[in-house]
C-alpha cells in the first residue's frame, strides 16, 4: 500500500504584518483599501525600506506624509513613483490617523527583493 | 446650626433619602438594582443602602457629633422602576468624593459593596453601574501604555491583534510549553497566552517557563519577521513573587506580561500596573472568578463595573467575552462595556446597560479581548462586534487543527486578514461571512481544512444575565 498521510507540513513565512498572510492584491483591490483610508478621514503616508530593515520601526517616507489629500489617483501615482525610484524597496501604504496619533491601517503595496 | 445627641434607632431614609439632591461634578455615582425584604419601602431600602455603604451604621451614635456628617454622607438621590421586574428597582447613590482614597479602586470598592451586600432588609442587591468623577479619574495611573502605545510596540495595525491561550493549559514541562508557543507564533500569531491556572507549580516552575517561551518568542520573530510576543503569567502567591517574576520577564527582553486582577486583588493589579509604566511592560489581564460576581441578574456586580474598575486600576488588554463563543455575554452589554474600555467618552444609553455618562479624559484605552470557544467560522462576526482594537483569542481554534497549532493559526490569520480586507472594501462582513470564508480558503489550505473541522460547532445558548427590557 503505498504511503498516504492527511497531515501538511506547515512551512513558515516570513510575511510584513498586516495583510502577509493573503495573495498580492490586484490593482482594484489596491486601490478600495487606499479608498478606505481616505474615507475613514485619515492621511494617506507612502512608507519604503530596503528588505533587509524591514524590521525597523522607522521606514523611509516618500516626501511627506499626504496630509488631506482626498484623490485616490494622486496617492496610486506617488505609489508607483516611489516603486520607480526605489525598485528593490518595500514600499507601504500607511492611513495615519492624527487625532489617535496612530496609524489606522499599514500595509505592503510593492515588495521589493 | 449644633444638634443636640438624641439617642435610639432612626429610620435610614430621614437621614439618607434626598430626592432634591443635585449630585455634584465631583460626587462619585452608583446604580444598584435593589430586592427589598417583603413590605420595607423602597425608599427606606435605598436609604439604607446610601448610609451602609458609606457613613451610617445601624443606630445613631454620639460621635457622629464630633463631624459634619452632611459633607461626608452618601445620599440616594433617585430611584426608579426596572423595567419588566416588579420586585426590584434601581436606586440612584452619590458620594462626596472625599470618601475614597486618591487612585485607590481597593478603597471605592470597600466602601460600595462591602457590608452592605449581607445587609438582612435585602434579598438581593447588585451594583450595575458607577460613574467615576474626573476628579477621581485623575488619582488613577490606569493602563500603563494603552492601545496606541501597545500598536506602536507590537506594529500591529489596521486590524485586531491574534493570539492563543497554550493549551493543554496545565501539565506540560517548561520545554514542551515553549514548543508550543513557538509552533503557534511561527504560524502567524502575534501573541500567545498562559493559561490563568498557570502560576508556578511543580510540573512547570515560573523560571523554566519564562526561558523557554522567550526562545520561542525570540526564534519566532527572527524566522517570520514580525513583532511577537507571549502573556508571561506574574500572579503570584505574593506581591513580592509576582514583582520578582516581572523582572524577570523584562530581563529576558519580553514585550508583555499577565495578571489576574480579580484573584490577585486590586492592590496587586494597581501596584504592578505601576510597575509596567515604570518598566515600559505591557499588561495583559484576565479576570478568573468574575462570573461568581457578575452573573446573577439581581446579585453582585455587573462586569461594566468590573471593567471600568480596571481601566482605573491598569492594564493594557481585558477579556470580555465573546458574545459568539462558549462563555455568557450578550451583545449590546457587550459593546456598552468594551466602549468604556476604549473610548474617551461613553454618554449614557440604557440600550447599552450605561446608566451614565462617563468621561474618561486622557485615560488611555485598554484592548478588549475575546478569548473561550471560538475558532474560524466566527471571525467575521468577532471584528464585526469588536472591531480593530481588540484582540481575538482561540485556543482550541488553533491547537485543535488536524496539522498542529502551526497550521491552525496561520488559518486564523487568513480568516482575520480576508475579513478586514472585505470590510475595508465595503463588503458586508457578517452576511457575507461564508462567501468571504471559502474564497480565502482557496489560497490557504491550513483554513480550507479548518473550516471543515469546526463547520458543526455552535455554543447556542440564552443568556442568563439580560439587559433589563419590558418584554
Amino acid at each position: 500500500m503505498p504511503f498516504q498521510s492527511t497531515v501538511g507540513d506547515y512551512q513558515t513565512v516570513a510575511t510584513l504584518e498586516t495583510f502577509g498572510f493573503l495573495p498580492p492584491m490586484t490593482q482594484d483591490e489596491i486601490y478600495d483599501q487606499i479608498a478606505y483610508i481616505i474615507a475613514q478621514g485619515w492621511s494617506p503616508v507612502i512608507e519604503h525600506v530596503h528588505p533587509s530593515g524591514s524590521m525597523q520601526t522607522y521606514w523611509s517616507y516618500w516626501k511627506l506624509p499626504f496630509f488631506g489629500e482626498k484623490d485616490l489617483n494622486v496617492v496610486v501615482s506617488e505609489l508607483e513613483a516611489c516603486h520607480r525610484a526605489y525598485p528593490d524597496h518595500h514600499v507601504r501604504m500607511v492611513g495615519y490617523d492624527a487625532y489617535t496619533q496612530s496609524q489606522g491601517t499599514a500595509f505592503v503595496v510593492f515588495e521589493g527583493r | 446650626m449644633s444638634k443636640k445627641y438624641d439617642a435610639g434607632v432612626k429610620e435610614y431614609r430621614d437621614t439618607y433619602w434626598t430626592p432634591d439632591y443635585v449630585p455634584l461634578d465631583t460626587d462619585l455615582l452608583a446604580c444598584f438594582k435593589c430586592t427589598g425584604q417583603e413590605g420595607v419601602p423602597r425608599e427606606e431600602v435605598a436609604a439604607a443602602v446610601a448610609a451602609e455603604s458609606s457613613t451610617g451604621t445601624w443606630s445613631t451614635v454620639w460621635s457622629e457629633l464630633l463631624t459634619d456628617l452632611e459633607f461626608y454622607k452618601g445620599r440616594c438621590y433617585r430611584i426608579e422602576d426596572v423595567p419588566g421586574d416588579k420586585e426590584s428597582f434601581y436606586a440612584f447613590i452619590a458620594y462626596p468624593l472625599d470618601l475614597f482614597e486618591e487612585g485607590s479602586i481597593t478603597n471605592v470598592l470597600t466602601s460600595l459593596v462591602g457590608n452592605v451586600f449581607g445587609f438582612k432588609a435585602l434579598r438581593h442587591l447588585r451594583l450595575e453601574d458607577i460613574r467615576f468623577p474626573m476628579a477621581f479619574i485623575k488619582t488613577c495611573g490606569g493602563p500603563p501604555n494603552g492601545i496606541v502605545v501597545e500598536r506602536d510596540r507590537l506594529n500591529k495595525y489596521g486590524r485586531p491583534l491574534l493570539g492563543c491561550t497554550i493549551k493543554p493549559k496545565l501539565g506540560l514541562s517548561g520545554k514542551n510549553y515553549g514548543r508550543v508557543v513557538y509552533e503557534c507564533l511561527r504560524g502567524g500569531l502575534d501573541l500567545t497566552k498562559d493559561d490563568e491556572n498557570i502560576n508556578s507549580q511543580p510540573f512547570q516552575r515560573w523560571r523554566e517557563r519564562f526561558e523557554f517561551v522567550a526562545e520561542a518568542v525570540k526564534l519566532a520573530q527572527q524566522e517570520t519577521g514580525e513583532v511577537k510576543g507571549h502573556y508571561l503569567n506574574c500572579t503570584a502567591t505574593t506581591p513580592e513573587e509576582m514583582y520578582e517574576r516581572a523582572e524577570f520577564a523584562k530581563e529576558l527582553d519580553m514585550p508583555i506580561i499577565m495578571h489576574d486582577y480579580i484573584t490577585g486583588g486590586f492592590t496587586a493589579n494597581t501596584g504592578l500596573a505601576n510597575w509596567c509604566r515604570k518598566n515600559g511592560m505591557l499588561l495583559h489581564i484576565h479576570r478568573a472568578m468574575h462570573a461568581v460576581i457578575d452573573r446573577h441578574p439581581k446579585h453582585g456586580i455587573h462586569f461594566r463595573v468590573l471593567a471600568k474598575c480596571l481601566r482605573l486600576s491598569g492594564g493594557d488588554q481585558l477579556h470580555t467575552g465573546t458574545v459568539v463563543g462558549k462563555l455568557e455575554g450578550d451583545r449590546q452589554t457587550t459593546l456598552g462595556y468594551i466602549d468604556n474600555l476604549r473610548e474617551s467618552f461613553v454618554p449614557e444609553d440604557r440600550s447599552r446597560g450605561n446608566f451614565f455618562d462617563q468621561d474618561w479624559g486622557s485615560m488611555p484605552g485598554v484592548f478588549a479581548v475575546a478569548s473561550g470557544g471560538i475558532h474560524v467560522w466566527h471571525m467575521p462576526a468577532l471584528l464585526a462586534i469588536f472591531g480593530d482594537d481588540s484582540c481575538l483569542q482561540f485556543g482550541g481554534g488553533t491547537h485543535g487543527h488536524p496539522w498542529g497549532s502551526a497550521a491552525g493559526a496561520a488559518a486564523n490569520r487568513v480568516a482575520l486578514e480576508a475579513c478586514v480586507k472585505a470590510r475595508n472594501a465595503g463588503r458586508e462582513i457578517e452576511k457575507e461571512s461564508r462567501d468571504i470564508l471559502m474564497e480565502a480558503a482557496k489560497h490557504s489550505p491550513e483554513l480550507a481544512i479548518a473550516l471543515e473541522t469546526w463547520k458543526e460547532i455552535k455554543f447556542e445558548f440564552d443568556t442568563v444575565d439580560k439587559l433589563d427590557v419590558q418584554s
